[in-house]
């Protein structure tokens, strides 16, 4: 090739490959129009403060109601119903690849954790229906087992990879210093952990904790599928829930286009956004604050 | 027990008395098995049900008698041409923009920003992308609901994981290699082109399949945008509706108007599923276990 | 002999870090000059600047002129791609492409348009004394090769080019002995036909292998010379404490 051909092909793709990066800004620009537009929208209609407190959810009734708080309520009830199972479990696991299990055992549960999360969520979903729902209707002696409890087993299930990867992460840099000082003073592996270890990567183990909800909060087709979707202010774990993700993918199936209903669901994926936003922000601040933290 | 523990544990472990050791065991140890047997029970469900369905005659055969009967065909047809599509889109498209950051950008304000978006955008829900590509490919672009705009849809969702994969690949090629090609008068482009990807061209790999293995088991983002309830051709075209795996088994396991008596197609299609994402998970990690063998 | 190289009022600053401080050197052609002086004194920085690595790094900040020849490279019609092709470089730890012994040689040769038969090649590992060692697995990956053999690829990478000046940074720092012992009379044994500038951490090597040499302090040339009267009668006393080991 010439060599002012080659200089110019150097050029033409210093600028292809910028504007990709430049693309990237954009599609999340795009995202943003779109809720904003939407839910702009949706808010000439209906009083934001309708919209927010709420308390019915039923926009196909004969007088619509658009309150968003029974189906946010659903998705806090099935995501802290998933991280009191999640959380220890996941501290509890991360803990012992950390500092008991052997390499020979460690490189069978990290490909164990790898394979939970390679799991597609609709299979998780399915699993609720055949297995955990007959389970849960069997030992509470109900007529079915589609409710939030199913859903926050599920999304456990769908939050512990993360969980336990980060968490094992920060748990493995702690540096092995602060445990000898432990040892040294004479405390017990146990002692040094509760009272050493696990504190030091505490922002660690936050960070797993926030992304494991926001992971949670945004799932969709194991709560669409296990929780029953009656979009009821929920009563308790045994009751059947709607959460936002759900109520979006059953209803934009089936209303007609840019109707206020059409409008509603973007306002909901508006609020999930805000939701997983402050979740995974949060989990990357904490991430940041062990960095941090530990390269000092 | 204590042969698959680390020997320090051993060591150090001097619990004040028995019953307290047994629980301090328990915690995490229990944990640990529990995380393990939700896998175990999961596989087990799926392959102990789905296996007796699966025959050849059911890969090969299309959906008939209201899908109560034959095989599953059109999904599998379906599945494999979307997730070319997504990788068509997203591989070209992340690849450019992780060149760009790692090999490019300035380390200023844009560049910050950049990253923060891509950050943003891996953690967006995938029921939003859905939304997103209901109103800019289907509608916006006037794709209408088809392979095409679900194609793009699992493109965009897949896009963060591209670059943040590639990213990685790219930053562990070190410095001096780029300064060997820039050394014999390669210019910047072609020291990429010729050096820099092909040296980190395992890492991309690995990361592009993991990527689509996730891509292959969505189901939110493809809800509105293409996927269909049953087709009764297994010819596809981009910018018609399709079949897809995850669609199938949500379809058959919750939807479908004989849910009892299409659950053992259910089960099949799961483990197909289950069993399609395995293989891409595996062969992403013989990809880096043949590339750390080389590195040797 | 004529003067190949030279630098006047060069100038270079990452930042508001001054590297180097008005460098006035010049290397003549046909001879090996060696750039000598403590860790971060600038002698890498100067040898990078002969083949305009710095081009890469967006805050360095170059003045002066570098001529080789009577070209201006950093003239506005050069590009750094011309120039370092005229002007090989061989770097501190051997950096092999992942590819072939034999596409290592023949990429540069590519790329540049120029011819790259077998011949051209075999000639280049002649030269680089190492198609003896490698001639039956020239489609070997190249980090097969050992360390010394991986620098001597390098350099004949570098020479396949036919480069009026090849530079090296530290060529031998990561080798043992008898490599280096290698790579030093292959060095010596490269001077009837090409311009050699060299940066050494290596008293004794500089004392072997360099015609010239020059002291940098500081971002400063302290001192140049024959090698012989530089380090048996240094004029400056930093030059003196320098090579007798005192400071580095």
């Amino acid at each position: 090739m010439r060599y002012s051909a080659r200089r110019s092909l150097d050029r033409v793709f210093k600028y292809v490959f910028k504007v990709t990066g430049l693309l990237v800004l954009l599609l999340l620009g795009a995202i943003l129009a779109m809720l904003i537009y939407n839910s702009v929208a949706f808010f000439v209609d209906v009083r934001p403060l309708d919209f927010i407190t709420g308390l019915e959810w039923n926009p196909t009734g004969d007088n619509p109601k658009y309150g968003i708080l029974p189906l946010v309520l659903s998705t806090t009830l099935v995501t802290v119903g998933a991280m009191l199972i999640a959380i220890p479990l996941g501290i509890g696991t991360a803990a012992f690849i950390a500092e008991y299990a052997r390499p020979g055992l460690k490189n069978i549960l990290k490909p164990t954790v790898e394979m939970l999360a390679a799991i597609p969520s609709v299979v998780i979903g399915f699993l609720g229906i055949v297995v955990v729902g007959p389970g849960i209707a069997h030992a509470a002696d109900l007529a079915n087992g589609l409710n939030a409890l199913n859903g926050a087993i599920l999304l456990a299930i769908m939050a512990l990879p993360t969980i336990i990867t980060v968490a094992e992460d920060a748990i493995h840099a702690v540096p092995k210093t602060y445990k000898e000082a432990s040892y040294g003073v004479g405390a017990t592996k146990w002692q040094t952990l509760r009272k050493i270890v696990i504190p030091a990567a505490a922002p660690g183990i936050i960070a797993a904790v926030m992304l494991g909800v926001g992971r949670a909060i945004g799932e969709t087709m194991t709560v669409l599928m296990a929780t029953g979707n009656a979009s009821l202010l929920p009563t308790g774990m045994f009751a059947s829930v709607k959460t936002m993700t759900a109520t979006i993918a059953i209803e934009m199936g089936e209303v007609p286009y840019q109707t206020t209903h059409y409008f509603a669901l973007y306002a909901i994926a508006t609020v999930l956004f805000i939701m997983t936003l402050a979740a995974n922000m949060l989990g990357e601040y904490f991430i940041n604050r062990f960095r941090k933290y530990h390269a000092a | 027990m204590a042969s698959i523990l680390s020997t320090d544990s051993e060591n150090i472990m001097q619990p004040k008395n028995k019953l307290s050791s047994i629980l301090e065991w328990g915690t995490l140890v229990g944990s640990t098995i529990l995380v393990c047997f939700f896998l175990l029970v999961i596989l087990w469900e799926i392959f102990s049900k789905g296996s007796s369905v699966i025959t050849w005659e059911f890969i090969r055969s299309l959906p008939t008698e209201g899908m109560t009967k034959g095989g599953i065909l059109t999904p599998i047809i379906g599945t494999v041409m979307l997730t070319l599509l997504t990788a068509l889109f997203s591989i070209p498209f992340g690849v450019c923009c992780a060149i760009y950051l790692n090999e490019y950008a300035e380390s200023n304000w844009l560049t910050r920003l950049i990253r923060a978006s891509i950050r943003n955008l891996s953690g967006v829900p995938s029921i939003i992308y859905g939304l997103f590509g209901l109103a800019l490919f289907v509608q916006g672009l006037q794709l209408g609901t088809s392979l095409l705009a679900a194609g793009l849809t699992l493109g965009l969702l897949s896009l963060p994981y591209i670059i943040t994969t590639t990213e990685e690949a790219l930053l562990r090629i070190p410095n001096s290699t780029r300064e060997a090609a820039l050394a014999v008068g390669a210019t910047k482009f072609e020291t990429i082109k010729d050096i820099v990807l092909p040296s980190s061209m395992s890492g991309i790999l690995t990361g592009v399949v993991l990527t689509l293995s996730r891509a292959a088991g969505e189901t939110a983002p493809i809800l509105f945008t293409g996927a269909a309830f049953y087709i009764n051709q297994t010819s596809v075209s981009v910018n018609q509706e399709f079949m897809a795996l995850p669609y199938h088994l949500y379809m058959l396991s919750t939807q479908h108007q004989s849910i009892d008596e299409v659950r053992p197609i259910a089960y099949g299609t799961a483990l197909v599923l289950v069993i399609v994402v395995f293989l891409m998970n595996l062969t992403a990690f013989y990809i880096r276990y043949t590339y750390r063998q080389h590195e040797k | 002999m004529k003067n190949k190289l030279s630098a006047e009022n060069l100038r270079i600053s990452f930042g508001t870090k001054d590297v180097l401080k008005d460098i006035n050197v010049s290397f003549r052609e046909h001879e090996i000059t060696a750039l000598i002086g403590p860790s971060g004194c600038g002698k890498s920085t100067l040898l990078r600047s002969f083949n305009r690595m710095h081009d890469l790094s967006a805050d360095a900040k170059i003045t002066g002129t570098i001529k080789l020849d009577d070209t201006d490279i950093y003239g506005n019609d050069m590009h750094a791609t011309e120039i370092r092709k005229r002007i090989g470089m061989v770097f501190q730890k051997a950096n092999p492409f992942a590819k072939s012994i034999y596409e290592n040689i023949t990429y540069g040769l590519k790329i540049n348009n120029l011819p790259h038969s077998k011949d051209i090649v075999e000639k280049a590992l002649r030269e680089a004394f190492l198609w003896e060692e490698v001639k039956d697995d020239l489609k070997m990956p190249a980090t097969r090769l050992s360390g010394g053999q991986q620098q001597r690829l390098c350099i004949a990478r570098a020479v396949a080019l036919r480069p009026e000046v090849i530079l090296m940074d530290e060529p031998c720092s990561a080798l043992d002995p008898v490599s280096t012992l290698k790579i030093e009379e292959l060095i010596s044994s490269l001077k009837d036909r090409y311009t050699i500038v060299i940066v050494t951490h290596n008293m004794q090597q500089a004392q072997r292998i360099a015609d010239k040499t020059i002291f940098m302090y500081l971002g400063e040339v302290k001192e140049e010379g024959p090698t012989t009267s530089l380090f048996e009668d240094p004029k400056h006393e930093l030059t003196s404490n320098y090579i007798n080991g005192q400071f580095g």
